[in-house]
């Protein structure tokens, strides 16, 4: 049966992405580790901060497993948010999991906590690539709905391995955030076909910056990173020389492009504009024909 | 500060830097010693071409030199907000930049981020906050957001914002305020070329910033609950 991922809770996803009653929560809610920066603002708090983290199993292996909930503050980084996640990283040196997956769903630094959220953002990163310097694999699974950006979107690019749904988003700053400060004409917020095709998950398939594409399906994100496991991806000079050249290649591809449907025409996209209307087993056809540049 | 008096501050025998539009790149001696020199300036917003262009600079030195030390000037605006730098995935050039920072430190080069003069939001945090340590000039500007703008997302009144923030360093833009947090190392006042050169000498390889911020009573809970996590 369809589990739809963006319309589940953080929890939710956590025991359905996992092995049946495989997860033990870390710092859960009973432990009341909560924002004391919330209280002093007068703004109501979560028990879990908005991040539940743990461990359990995935197809018989031990995982180590974020969630952030999109419900609480937009899945923002506080101190202890940002903490949490450090620590889970951290914990993983010393455990050697299969992966560290994290289920993305935040707009980035929480503004009541901006400061500590901002350098906890740096610390995740951090932590995060001191695990996969361990040989220890990170997986970003990204299909909330209220996306990932902001110091969230840096930190899901330092992973090895980024999934999406046709509904997550994966960015840096929002549209918003943009026509504020450059006009509508610059970016129109509320052109949802626009922002979709920007940000979504389908382009950022199409352009490389997710590895698989899958359905808006807690089960089908659960097939996806166990074909991951183990799967751990260098940081060597060389790997960063690749990446290096790969955003060359891209600027000069496509530094003119000035909409998606350009982007997509240039990678050998027939007609972009049915892209939206694909499933996403169909998008994976589409990218093997078009010359994408990680195909 | 301006960079050029800053690096006539900062190395006086001897530096070789070239200011391309916003980037700086380059060599200065410290004790003899050649270190690199990577940053921006005029408030740069960082987009696409400056992410790639500082990572590039960092990848050169840690292909061609070995061991060199990395000195990041800090001056940005933060993340360019543009549309285009969206559709080409900003997020993953600016990651880059962090991974190779990154990378320079695996590979026994020490990094040091110095915010000269302002730092805000996005465009800090795969920069100057990824290094091995990160310090500041006392009258540098470090923010995420001003209160005003501040008060508007958060719908918290403005002058609520500012009298909380004469006690609690967590939101309020100011290096003072970092400092206290563990993200910025120390400030640097009087003889620049004396801190640096302890700076190059004596920066943590790994990450303490929890622990300094405990330390400091800035950031009380960050390090325990990393200690949580990792016990439990």
């Amino acid at each position: 049966m369809n589990r739809s991922f963006a319309e589940s809770t953080a929890r939710e996803r956590v025991a359905h992405l996992l092995d049946a009653k495989s997860f033990i929560e870390i710092l859960g809610p009973g432990e009341r580790v909560v924002s004391p920066h919330l209280a002093l603002l007068g703004v109501p708090s979560s028990f879990d901060d908005g991040v539940v983290i743990g461990h359990g199993t995935l197809n018989g292996q031990l995982v180590f497993i974020a969630a952030q909930e999109g419900e609480f503050m937009g899945g923002g980084v506080g101190e202890v948010h940002g903490a949490k996640l450090v620590g889970l990283f951290k914990r993983a040196l010393r455990d050697k999991p299969a992966a560290v997956i994290v289920l993305a769903e935040s707009g980035g630094v929480r503004l009541h906590e901006a400061n500590a959220g901002l350098i906890a953002v740096s610390e995740v990163m951090r932590a995060l690539l001191d695990a996969r310097a361990q040989g220890i694999p990170v997986i970003m699974l990204i299909g909330g709905a209220n996306g990932c950006f902001g110091g969230m979107g840096l930190i899901a690019r330092c992973a090895d391995h980024v999934v999406m749904s046709d509904l997550g988003r994966l960015a840096m700053s929002g549209p918003e955030v943009i026509e504020s400060s450059h006009g509508v004409e610059e970016y129109d917020s509320r052109d949802r076909a626009l922002v979709w095709r920007t940000t979504g998950g389908k382009h950022r398939y199409l352009i490389g910056d997710c590895d698989q594409l899958v359905e808006d399906d807690v089960d089908a994100f659960r097939h996806a990173a166990i074909g991951l496991l183990g799967q751990s991806m260098s940081l060597s000079l060389l790997a960063l020389e690749a990446e290096h050249d790969l955003l060359s290649d891209r600027l000069t591809r496509f530094g003119e492009c000035r909409d998606a449907l350009d982007v997509w025409r240039l990678l050998g996209v027939p007609d972009p504009s049915i892209v939206a209307d694909l499933e996403a087993s169909e998008m994976f056809v589409l990218k093997s024909l078009a010359s994408g540049e990680s195909v | 500060m301006n960079w050029e008096p800053l690096l006539d501050a900062l190395f006086d025998a001897g530096h070789q830097v070239n200011c391309s539009g916003d980037l700086l790149t380059g060599t200065a001696e410290v004790q003899g010693r050649t270190v690199a020199v990577v940053g921006t300036t005029n408030h740069a917003a960082i987009g696409i071409e400056l992410a790639l262009a500082q990572a590039g600079a960092v990848l050169s030195v840690v292909r061609g030199h070995p061991g060199r030390p990395i000195v990041l000037l800090v001056d940005t605006q933060g993340q360019r907000l543009r549309h285009r730098d969206e559709l080409l995935g900003i997020n993953r050039y600016m990651a880059h930049l962090g991974c190779c920072i990154e990378l320079a430190r695996r590979q026994h080069h020490a990094v040091i981020g110095l915010v000269y003069d302002q730092a805000l939001s996005g465009g800090f945090i795969t920069s100057g906050l990824i290094a091995d340590a990160c310090y500041a000039l006392p009258e540098a500007e470090i923010r995420v957001m001003r209160l005003p703008a501040m008060a508007r997302v958060t719908k918290i009144d403005e002058e609520r914002l500012t009298e909380l923030s004469k006690s609690n360093p967590v939101f309020a833009p100011g290096v003072e305020n970092f400092v206290a947090m563990g993200g910025i190392r120390a400030l640097w006042r009087g003889d620049l070329q004396a801190q640096l050169r302890i700076a190059l000498e004596n920066s943590p390889i790994v990450d303490q910033r929890s622990l300094d911020g405990a330390a400091r009573g800035g950031r009380k809970l960050a390090a325990m609950v990393v200690e949580r996590v990792v016990e439990a």
